[in-house]
């Protein structure tokens, strides 16, 4: 894997990920990018139920949710903790990359989308992103009053 | 079984196996199987359900499956038994990702299941009216077997068809 500039925010030394995936395999690789690019991985979870948990336990900076899991899927998930925590910051990134996913996970309060295979660099450039993102999404339906 | 819906799946199943495995996978043998039940090496199973409905199954060589399991961990050691089978799960569940987000572009609406350990010991159940397609594919680590036992659910489109009217 290249070398990456270690992302940062503000003065926090390191950003701190949960790391959300039903595959062993795709939770270590994510979490090796992870380190590569100067952050920690703060708790993983295999599960949306689990996501939801660990998100309330762990308060993650930036959260990286897979949509295709069994029990609760991805999606949902955001939904429920972006309504707790409308500050959450989470990016799925799924094999599933059709518009309607996206839509849907973007109207829940997701805030950016990645396609697996990952390529490290594309999600470097993504989390950076949002990372630095100040705005705080209004999840469809909310606000619209 | 129509071509456009199984070209996606030859095509994702070449593209993520250059980016998993480092290497090309060429077509050896197509066949058409009654039941989607030839498994050889290790195997996994994603279901698709909506208005095109099946089951695809990657099958790989154990070596081929090792070596998807190395890449995919980054580490050097020989992979056990159960990474190779959650190997051959993460890639199952890539490719058929990746082919049916082509077959939505193409306006097929349907629901991926998670991939599951396929085993012909019956812990999964057959689709036995699905006939499928056997691709044979030949990699530099193995072959590589995507069996795709695909139908278009007729009635479920016509539904979502009188609903979208009504």
């Amino acid at each position: 894997m290249q070398d990456f500039e270690p992302l940062s925010r503000g003065d926090q030394p390191k950003i701190r990920f949960l790391v959300v995936d039903d595959s062993v395999f795709a939770r270590k690789s994510l979490s090796r990018m992870v380190e590569a690019f100067g952050g920690e991985v703060a708790g993983e979870a295999a599960d949306g139920c689990s996501a939801i948990t660990e998100y309330d336990r762990l308060r993650p900076d930036l959260v990286l949710m897979d949509i295709t899991m069994p029990k609760m899927e991805g999606i949902e998930a955001v939904e429920r903790i972006v309504k707790e925590h409308p500050e959450a910051r989470i990016v799925m990134v799924s094999s599933v990359g059709y518009q309607d996913n996206i839509l849907a996970a973007l109207q829940k309060g997701a805030r950016h989308f990645i396609q697996k295979p990952v390529k490290p660099e594309a999600l470097y450039e993504i989390i950076r992103y949002v990372v630095n993102d100040t705005q705080t999404p209004v999840p469809a339906g909310k606000g619209d009053a | 079984m129509k071509m456009e819906l199984i070209q996606p799946f030859v095509n994702s199943l070449d593209a993520v196996v250059a980016e998993i495995m480092g290497c090309s996978a060429q077509i050896s043998d197509v066949a058409m199987s009654e039941a989607s039940s030839r498994k050889r090496g290790i195997a996994a199973r994603v279901c698709i359900s909506g208005e095109i409905e099946g089951s695809i199954l990657l099958d790989l060589d154990e070596s081929a499956a090792k070596r998807a399991a190395k890449f995919l961990s980054g580490d050097d050691a020989e992979p056990s038994d159960d990474s190779a089978r959650e190997a051959v799960c993460e890639l199952s569940n890539m490719v058929v990702g990746n082919a049916v987000t082509q077959l939505n572009d193409r306006g097929f609406k349907f629901k991926v299941h998670p991939p599951e350990i396929y085993s012909v010991d019956g812990n999964l159940k057959e689709s036995v009216d699905t006939e499928a397609l056997v691709l044979n594919f030949e990699t530099p680590s193995g072959y590589v077997c995507l069996d795709v036992a695909l139908k278009y659910n007729l009635h479920r489109a016509a539904e979502l068809t009188s609903a979208s009217v009504s």
